[in-house]
């Protein structure tokens, strides 16, 4: 895609008070420091340049404070930083501009204690009742045990935003839910079987990933990365890597990025599989779930016989990949793509032919261009509601700068959309497959590794199946993690949730939900 | 509609033969049964899935008990929605510590005789998380445990061994 320049004309629109220091982080990635009381102005004019928000973290370096803020425009991403002083770290809130940025600056407030002034909504967001208020996990001097004392407390009292009149009720779900699924807490205010509001209360399976990475050598990272969301082991681990990688100064060989390549698309392949049989059968189409359910599980006997494991876990290492690709498994592979074509044409075909699925899934869960762009919503949430844009496409990374990435695009917004969107996706992803193996190139499948200066940091950026991943990575001395930070794309797509069940009866919810898709355990870290 | 006939009857039964483990079969598979389930209530158990914590990969395989290939329900296995009509509790991951009051909440909501199986290797054996300021590590950490199934996740053939394995009376 052509990216004309906009980072010039954006400096020139920048006050004379707003000084940026700039660098190059790496071809895609730019780096500009700015003072902190410039904070908010910068994510007001990057809001008038129509710069997406698409991350935020921070980092503690001795006694100041890092506060990072990612944006993102055709493909270009701008790594804003500022610092501030750990004695009273205070900072004008961007969140006021950018509603992407709400929670993420509610999670930086209650792992570091970091105020952001101004902020819509500063209630606490990933502490519940595990640590006690002002201390703050990811600062340097909470050890990573903590002090527990006996049975972590229920949340009781966490301020909901209480409905009020005559007609309307509040239905509690969660956090055990009703299926075999994550655990989380939706507060729906109803009038009759309509929803008038619903208030996510996440955090549950808050697992402190991000302390627990630090002082882990690359590989150990990796596998860390691995299980930040298990259906996206291939994503995480990969943006994980990526990242360490350019630390590192090391680049992985040609075969090592095509064959992740084939294990990033058969990810998304099995998880698009699952995700429109489970949309199906949320509307009682039984008949879907069956079939999807079933191709779903041949394509996963696939990867246990060529790459050993069922979701191919830790296939994916630092320097490149654990797992040689035989010509047998290419054969293999090659033979299942033609088998899977074949019956996605005759499921999809009674599919589409279905009464009863149009009327549940058309309009249902509708979410306008304009609050999907607003929350900065990325993958099949963002692409239904006419956002497009695919890392794969706009910022290619190896393999995906050797091949053409058509990138699906709806712009009804409903959940019939967003399983289109996921259906063209599996095309689009089976196309891709096929490329990559008939590119593989001899070679080796991993680079020698050399241990990063300390401080070195880098930051991966990959499409994953449910959109893209911004991982950050700092290293220290001795080749061990001194911050680590994945932003998994569900905690873009997890407001657009609220906004979307609007209006919507509350017995679709599940099918809502399920269009979506977010992940608790990659929201929660 | 026609379609959708063609395609049930091209498709036809896909489910696999799946025979009782024995007890080595059990062992190779790293499984550990502490208990057996009493004949009385071995010919159909009712499970309650709780993630305590997981990364969401052994839901995933999980729910694939529930795909025709190894279609569990034919052994009288089913999941249910309430702990209150549940003999079994399947808990994954390693308990986070907000979800600790959550998960002993459900298992005193479960009544007696109740069994608990830990599934996978965080709630198992340890996993990648152990225990932290943000994790409590293992199931039996939180409650008692009666059989335990590891894995990084447990495939579902391991899951349906477990659990074949827990209700195959031998007293
Ligand atoms: S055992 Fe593995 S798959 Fe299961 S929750 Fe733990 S990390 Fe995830």
């Amino acid at each position: 895609m052509s990216s004309l320049n906009w980072t010039e004309d954006f400096l020139s629109e920048l006050s004379a008070d707003m000084t940026v220091a700039e660098s190059a982080i790496s071809s895609d990635v730019t780096l500009w420091q700015i003072d902190n009381y410039a904070w908010q102005r910068f994510a007001e004019i990057a809001l008038r340049q129509k710069l997406r928000w698409a991350a935020g973290w921070a980092e503690q370096v001795q006694d100041r404070f890092l506060v990072n803020a990612c944006f993102e425009k055709q493909g270009k991403y701008i790594l804003l930083r500022t610092g501030v002083d750990a004695s009273n770290p205070e900072l004008p809130s961007q969140a006021t501009v950018y509603p992407a940025a709400n929670r993420s600056e509610r999670h930086t407030q209650d792992m570091f204690g970091i105020r952001f002034s101004g902020h819509p909504d500063n209630r606490r967001w990933t502490r519940h009742q595990a640590w006690i208020e002002h201390n703050y996990p990811l600062r340097k001097d909470f050890p990573v045990q903590g002090t527990p004392v006996g049975i972590t407390a229920p949340d009781m009292h966490y301020p909901f935003i209480k409905s009020h009149g005559a007609g309307t009720y509040e239905i509690p779900v969660g956090p055990v839910h009703a299926g075999i699924i994550e655990p989380g807490h939706f507060r729906f205010q109803a009038v009759g079987e309509l929803i008038l509001n619903l208030e996510e209360r996440l955090g549950y399976v808050h697992k402190g990933i991000e302390k627990i990475a630090e002082g882990r050598e690359p590989e150990s990272l990796a596998r860390l990365a691995g299980r930040i969301s298990g259906d996206t082991t291939v994503g995480h681990c990969w943006a994980a890597c990526m990242a360490m990688e350019q630390a590192a100064g090391i680049v992985v060989p040609a075969r090592a990025a095509l064959i992740r390549g084939i294990l990033a698309e058969r990810e998304r392949v099995a998880n698009h599989m699952g995700d429109i049989g489970a949309i199906c059968n949320d509307v009682a189409f039984v008949f879907a779930q069956m079939q999807f359910t079933r191709l779903r599980e041949l394509w996963l006997r696939t990867n246990a016989t060529v790459f050993g494991h069922r979701l191919l876990m830790d296939s994916i290492v630092p320097g490149g990949v654990a797992c040689e690709l035989s010509d047998e498994s290419c054969t293999l592979i090659k033979k299942e793509l033609v088998e899977l074509k074949n019956e996605l044409n005759e499921v999809i075909l009674a599919l589409d032919l279905n009464s009863s699925l149009e009327d549940r899934l058309y309009t249902a869960g509708f979410l306008s261009e304009e609050i999907a762009a607003a929350f900065g919503t990325v993958g099949y949430v963002g692409r239904a509601s006419g956002q497009d844009f695919d890392v794969r496409r706009d910022a290619p990374y190896a393999p995906y700068d050797q091949v053409t990435v058509k990138v699906a695009l709806e712009n009804q917004g409903d959940i019939a959309s967003r399983l289109w969107v996921r259906y063209k996706e599996i095309r689009a992803s089976l196309r891709l497959i096929g490329e990559f193996i008939e590119r593989l190139v001899d070679g080796d499948i991993r680079t020698e590794w050399q241990t990063p200066s300390a401080g070195a940091e880098g930051l991966g950026i990959v499409d994953g199946w449910r959109g893209e991943i911004i991982t950050y990575v700092r290293f220290e001395a001795g080749n061990k993690i001194a911050r680590f930070y994945p932003r998994d794309p569900s905690q873009l797509n997890w407001p657009a949730l609220e906004k979307l069940v609007l209006n919507n009866i509350v017995p679709d919810f599940p099918v809502c939900n399920k269009s979506v898709n977010g992940s608790y355990s990659g929201n929660d870290l | 509609m026609l379609r959708i006939f063609k395609k049930i009857l091209t498709t036809g039964v896909v489910t696999e033969k799946i025979k009782a483990p024995k007890d080595a079969e059990l062992e190779q598979l790293g499984i550990e049964l502490k208990t057996h389930i009493d004949k009385k209530f071995s010919g159909s158990i009712a499970i309650r899935q709780v993630d305590a914590g997981s990364c969401n990969g052994c839901e995933l395989e999980i729910h694939a008990l529930n795909n025709p290939f190894y279609d569990i329900e034919r052994f009288g296995i089913h999941f249910v929605a309430s702990p209150r009509h549940a003999d079994v509790l399947l808990v994954t991951g390693p308990v986070s510590r907000h979800m600790q009051t959550a998960l002993l909440r459900t298992y005193e909501a479960t009544p007696n005789p109740k069994w608990v199986v830990a599934a996978g290797d965080c709630a198992a054996c340890g996993g990648e998380f152990g225990v932290s300021y943000a994790s409590c590590g293992v199931v039996s950490n939180v409650i008692p445990v009666d059989l335990t199934i590891p894995g990084c996740p447990p495939t579902p053939l391991a899951l349906m061994k477990g659990l074949l394995g827990l209700i195959s009376a031998k007293t």
